[in-house]
């Protein structure tokens, strides 16, 4: 696949806005600006991008409980992402969701979600209103390896062949789900090797690896496009971070997190387009401090926004 | 008595009931080497091995279910949920299985499991993490719910619901689990049915259930000043309910006010309205009224969070109502 120098830029800048966004929200977090539970999405940047790459506005993503990269990637305004996690009126959801529950269906984000295991199934169902209305449109759903063990997950790769649904699963294996690692959740070496079971196309990629992620990706979506059914990504990365804001990260050792430093996705675009001379030092600090403006003008249009008022309470329950 | 707080002394129930009884396991996510995320399980791994505290993948069908099957084949699980609004994954393992099974086998089934859920609003966790779902169990023949209030009446009560031949349903409220108070030492138990009287008054009772006895009573407290005597009664267990004591209280004072952090509507509270006006509307020198949460999934944003929980002023003025 050769990606156009425009592609590979825009790809390096939407890794560095996650880990703006990410970096200043842990900040805020620590600053107590930020309530709730925050699960960040560090080191796993290249997921998201190199996946929704190959997706337009009219497609689906179903994200999960760590699911500002998702929305980030898919086009989400980060002064809507930031206001909804300071729980304001002006926030994606009216401050009514909070970070584990941020959605845009202008732009196909069927929501962050709170409960492990809940995506799977929605993007299915996505995907079958794509192919059920004709419409061209594909749906992805990004699961971790703790989900990979929810039932939701197998039925829902079950019925997509069964289906012949335009979906892929790409799985966000970072090898834990809280404490549990995957030597002990699972009995197989990759999740992608579960794909057997249900005919689908399963591949394993290197999820720290921007351009990998996007090659596997495209060919995914496309074969979806083209009504050839689901297929199964799974992207080997890892969270820098803790599960979510304030876990002790007792579970692992710090030698693993400094191992998986080394392969910091962004780093390693970094460097390649470095060497193809698509990247100076001053275009990177151009980009960096673009990206920090951006990011003090979300904050402050999340300080700023008023809170919903309290006769809001009851409205949106129904329809 | 050795002081503790609530999760704690829940920690020390499972050590005295694991260390009585060798078929005795505990499983859930992440409840070993993290040993709980709200530090319940913290220990039990080091203390009893990985035979009998297992860390499950994230599976909430499997753990409901094998744990209704090691149950039935002669074990006793106490399995951990982490949050209550997970129950939406495992609930025919619950509510078709466990609950059902002895039933439907003509009584030859006994299912003695817990299953230990974290609920509440409270934290900013939102609407998947924050519910209080009880009378939805309390609607489940087959089943017990338990929801203690203080950190003695959750360990005597969860070696009563680990002792118990039934599977029980324990209701943890998270904004409790800091809770610090005086817990009996070594092996104690509280019957379940038992309400107990958190506070003594005359003129009106007071119902609440969970981290809302806490509201209730420094309702109470503020209520006192303004000449008006509550006694605040918890029942601590919602199923098997204690009615005559709740009955005996509204005996005494002719005024109920229920509280609970559910939604009102079709909420716990409705069946203790119900009961007391079945079987003591005479005694009743006013209607019964109930402060509960609004009709709405818990918001994530802090003011709106802070109203949809009952607060203490909602329970005064309720009261102030019935003593009109
Ligand atoms: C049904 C359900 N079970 C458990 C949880 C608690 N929980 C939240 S995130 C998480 C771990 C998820 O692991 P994984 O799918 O690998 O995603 P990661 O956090 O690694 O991105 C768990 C157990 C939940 N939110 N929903
Ligand atoms: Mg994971």
């Amino acid at each position: 696949m050769d990606l156009t120098n425009e592609q590979l830029l825009d790809m390096y800048v939407t890794m560095n806005k996650i880990r703006t966004f990410e970096n200043r929200v842990a900040e805020l977090f620590a600053d107590g600006k930020i309530p709730g539970f925050v699960h960040l999405y560090v080191g796993e940047e290249a997921v998201a991008t190199g996946v929704c790459a190959s997706l337009t506005d009219q497609d689906y993503i179903t994200s999960t409980h760590r699911g500002h990269g998702h929305l980030i990637a898919k086009g989400g305004d980060i002064k809507l992402m930031m206001a909804e996690l300071f729980g304001k009126k002006t926030g994606y959801c009216k401050g009514k969701g909070g970070s584990m529950h941020i959605a845009d269906l202008n732009l196909g984000i069927m929501g962050a979600n709170g409960i492990v295991g809940g995506g799977p199934p929605l993007a299915s169902g996505a995907a079958l209103a794509c192919q059920y209305l004709g419409n061209d449109g594909v749906a992805v759903c990004f699961f971790g390896d703790g989900a990979s063990n929810q039932g939701t997950t197998h039925e829902a790769m079950n019925l997509a062949t069964c289906w012949k649904l335009p979906v892929v699963f790409v799985n966000e294996n970072n090898m834990y789900g809280i404490s549990s690692c995957t030597l002990n959740s699972m009995c197989v070496p990759n999740i992608a090797d579960r794909a057997a079971a249900y005919d689908m196309p399963g591949v394993v990629v290197d999820g720290n690896d921007v351009i990998a992620v996007c090659e596997a990706a495209a060919e995914g979506i496309s074969r979806a496009r083209q009504g050839k059914g689901p297929s199964l990504i799974e992207c080997k990365t890892y969270r820098h971070r803790g599960h979510f804001e304030g876990d002790p990260c007792a579970y692992r050792e710090d030698s693993e997190l400094e191992e998986w430093k080394e392969k910091d996705p962004i780093p390693r675009l970094e460097q390649k387009l470095m060497e193809i001379e698509l990247l100076t030092d001053a275009k990177i600090n151009e980009i960096k401090s673009g990206l920090q403006k951006d990011m003090a003008d979300a904050e402050q249009f999340a300080e700023e926004s008023p809170f919903p008022d309290v006769s809001e309470l009851t409205e949106d329950v129904y329809t | 008595m050795p002081n503790m707080n609530f999760a704690q002394a829940l920690n020390d129930a499972h050590k005295v009931e694991m260390e009585r009884d060798a078929n005795i396991y505990v499983a859930g996510e992440d409840v070993g080497v993290y040993g709980g995320i709200f530090g319940v399980t913290a220990g039990l791994l080091d203390q009893f091995g990985d035979k009998r505290v297992k860390d499950t993948p994230i599976t909430e069908s499997a753990i409901v279910g094998t744990a209704v099957g090691a149950a039935t084949a002669g074990l006793r699980p106490v399995i951990e949920l982490m949050f209550v609004d997970f129950i939406g994954v495992a609930l025919d393992q619950l509510y078709n299985q466990a609950a059902k099974m002895k039933y439907m086998f003509g009584g030859k089934a006994k299912i003695p499991m817990v299953l230990r859920m974290t609920c509440g609003a409270g934290i900013g966790a939102a609407a998947q993490h924050s519910q209080c779902l009880e009378a939805m169990f309390m609607h489940l023949p087959g089943l017990k719910v338990v929801m203690p209030s203080t950190p003695n009446d959750a360990k005597g009560l969860l070696i009563e619901a680990i002792r118990d031949d039934n599977p029980v349903v324990f209701l943890e409220h998270k904004m409790l689990y800091a809770l610090e108070g005086e817990v009996a030492e070594g092996d104690f138990t509280i019957p379940f049915g038992q309400a107990d009287i958190k506070r003594e008054g005359q003129d009106v009772t007071i119902v609440a259930t969970a981290n809302m006895v806490h509201t209730a009573l420094s309702a109470a407290e503020k209520l006192a000043a303004d000449g008006i005597s509550a006694e605040v009664v918890d029942p601590r267990t919602l199923y098997p309910l204690d009615e005559e004591g709740i009955i005996q209280s509204v005996k005494k004072t002719h005024r109920l006010v229920i509280v609970h952090e559910e939604v009102k509507f079709a909420g716990s509270g409705a069946e203790i309205a119900a009961i007391v006006a079945e079987k003591a509307f005479d005694y009743l020198d006013a209607p019964i009224l109930r402060v509960a949460a609004p009709f709405c999934p818990v918001p994530f944003s802090q003011p709106l969070e802070q109203a949809f929980i009952p607060s203490e002023e909602e329970i005064i003025d309720a009261v102030k109502k019935v003593m009109e």
